[in-house]
């Protein structure tokens, strides 16, 4: 369990993190979400003791993280940058850290063979690529066996299989009654994955829900129809009071209410319907549509493009 | 849902005050559960300093330049010397040369303890792994002081011993000095290494303090080298005595100068600023952020 009360971060001028309060539950997946800069490395690096809060408390099972006797046995933490040495090898990589927490050099075989890096364990981790660099930190979480895991952004640069099987990694400690709390911006993977969502924007708490509910509630479900008689279907719904919206491609949309009774009454009047499709937003709309307000570093992709040397050319 | 908009600050749970771990469940891992102390830190620390190659380039080439310099200032001295030249000369000065030049191995050695965890990113995973910062910078000056010592030692006390071979005019050194020439100049070099260290933890930029030590250990020399005017003759007096290379010398007993620090001074100094930056290294460790 990771109890955050109040957390705060200040880098001078810049409020990262703003007065976080919420608890990660043994026993599930918790997803970490927010847009770039929302403060989700932040608040990690001082649920593990590396940033001081500005104001506020994180406790470790009750315990700061800076009282824990035997750390990695607590908590497992893969970190948004390399935190290595590129040149020693992974294996001495591990070593040293299992040395610091008294963890047997066995563990640091295991764990190499549990991330499949076993075959370059010897070599020097300059040489790795991204996905290789995510598994020995993966390793390195793993190492203590903990109660806890804290992943930030681990499906960066793994490739499909890799990605599958942090999957089914985070699953299974979970259902081990760890306490498994992972940030992500791939909301499709976050949707197989995550139990319950914490979600910030610019510091603040947004959200701490479960993601169904999450998915409920920040996005809109509506009932798409495609058919060929358009006009008598508009007329027939209207007149059942029902409201529909017309969309391109000659769909229809009503928001809310049950497919059971759109097609009943098309049946009634003899209508011919092509689709009659409950839609349930995806997580990915949920997430923007809650963030919308605080997402800091737009990409400007319909802006006008402009042309190298439009300065200069407006300037002669 | 529970949208906090903004998040209300709770009272305090119960669960909060009862710190005991027992009452949190959750997993429970098979792995017997071990209270860290210092010994596992340095641990640790030996098998980091001694897993990179940089340690063997420094120390490499530390041990080259100490023991290269030294066989050939003894060899050339005896070649040139003619007969009663060295009359009552103490042969272990000639190591002097060596060690100055090899310190700025020991120097980069120690700064690199330190400093390039920071330019790498591993000071974070090692701060995870021991959330005790004053004890990893510990273990490091310990591991760090120890491998610098000894090795010094070795390559310091083989000099000496081949360069009173190859003077055989010179008078016997006493056994006091072969003491400050084979374990002074060690410990003092070891000191200015971690020294280094301190520094490298204080600036967390190799390049940046490495280029601060060396300049400690030669700018006053220099400076005083170019410094004219009578009227900075006091200033200039004191750059000389206490600048690293003179102090180093004070160890053979050849001074640069006649005045300032003699006997064991020079270890005093370096042992008194090193406990003070690592005093203010601590207390700046515990303040910041990794
Ligand atoms: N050491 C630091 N010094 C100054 N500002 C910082 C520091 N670390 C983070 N910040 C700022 O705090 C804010 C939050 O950054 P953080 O890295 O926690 O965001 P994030 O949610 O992890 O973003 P991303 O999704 O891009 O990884 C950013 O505006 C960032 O510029
Ligand atoms: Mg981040």
């Amino acid at each position: 369990m990771i109890e955050l009360e109040g957390l705060t971060k200040r880098y001078g001028e810049k409020l990262a993190v703003n007065n976080l309060t919420f608890a990660v539950r043994p026993g599930i997946v918790t997803g970490f979400l927010g847009p770039n800069g929302a403060g989700k490395s932040t608040t990690m690096r001082m649920i593990l003791g590396l940033d001081r809060p500005t104001a506020g408390d994180v406790r470790i099972d009750g315990k700061h993280y800076d009282r824990l006797k035997d750390p990695l046995t607590y908590i497992g933490a893969l970190l948004e940058a390399k935190a290595w040495h590129p040149g020693r090898s992974a294996y001495n990589h591990l070593l040293c850290l299992a040395q610091s927490n008294g963890i047997p050099a066995s563990r640091v075989r295991e764990v190499l063979e549990t991330v499949g890096l076993s075959g370059v364990a010897r070599k020097k981790t300059k040489g790795f690529s991204m996905g290789m660099g995510q598994r020995l930190g993966i390793a390195a979480a793993l190492l203590g066996d903990p109660r806890i895991v804290m992943f930030d952004e681990p499906v960066n640069g793994l490739d499909p299989e890799g990605i599958h099987w942090i999957r089914t990694l985070m699953k299974s400690l979970a259902a081990q009654g760890r306490t498994v709390f992972v940030s992500s911006h791939l909301m499709s993977e976050m949707a197989l994955t995550a139990d319950h969502l914490v979600v910030i924007g610019q510091g603040r708490l947004l959200a701490d829900t479960s993601m169904a509910d999450f998915i409920a509630q920040n996005s809109r479900s509506y009932i798409r129809i495609r058919t060929p008689q358009r006009e008598r279907l508009l007329d027939v719904l209207h007149g059942a009071g029902i409201t529909v919206v017309e969309t391109g491609g000659g769909m229809l949309e009503v928001d809310g209410g049950k497919p059971e009774r759109i097609g009943e009454l098309a049946a009634q009047h003899q209508i011919v319907l092509h689709e009659l499709s409950p839609q349930q937003a995806s997580l990915e709309e949920a997430f923007m549509r809650l963030t919308a307000e605080s997402v800091e570093y737009h990409a400007h992709a319909d802006a006008p493009a402009r042309q190298w040397g439009d300065d200069w050319q407006k300037g002669s | 849902m529970t949208t906090h908009q903004p998040p209300a600050p709770q009272a305090a749970q119960p669960t909060w005050q009862a710190a005991a771990g027992a009452s949190y469940p959750g997993y429970t891992s098979p792995i017997p559960v071990v209270r860290t102390h210092l010994g596992h830190a340095l641990a640790s620390e030996w098998t980091k300093i001694r897993s990179v190659r940089s340690t063997m380039w420094t120390l490499g080439v530390f041990v080259l330049l100490v023991v290269g310099i030294g066989l050939a200032a003894g060899a050339l001295v005896a070649a040139n010397a003619s007969e009663g030249d060295l009359n009552g000369e103490n042969p272990l000065s000639f190591g002097f040369f060596g060690l100055l030049l090899g310190s700025m191995c020991i120097i980069t050695l120690g700064v690199l303890t330190t400093a390039s965890e920071y330019g790498t990113g591993m000071i974070r995973t090692t701060m995870v792994a021991c959330p005790s910062r004053g004890r990893v910078l510990a273990a490091k000056a310990v591991v760090f002081f120890a491998v610098a010592f000894v090795v010094t030692l070795v390559s310091s006390s083989f000099v000496a011993f081949a360069q009173v071979g190859m003077l055989s005019d010179a008078r016997d050194p006493s056994g006091g000095e072969w003491f400050k020439a084979t374990v002074g100049v060690s410990l003092y070099i070891a000191l200015l290494g971690l020294l280094s260290l301190v520094v490298g933890s204080i600036i967390r930029h190799s390049a940046g303090a490495i280029t601060i030590m060396i300049g400690l250990l030669l700018a006053p020399l220099v400076i005083a080298l170019f410094m004219f005017s009578e009227s900075l003759q006091d200033l200039r007096e004191a750059l000389f005595e206490y600048s690293i290379p003179s102090q180093l010398s004070v160890f053979y007993a050849t001074s640069l100068t006649d005045s300032g620090p003699s006997g064991w001074d020079p270890l005093w100094i370096i042992l008194g600023v090193t406990a003070a930056a690592f005093a203010g290294a601590f207390a700046l460790l515990q303040k910041r952020d990794v």
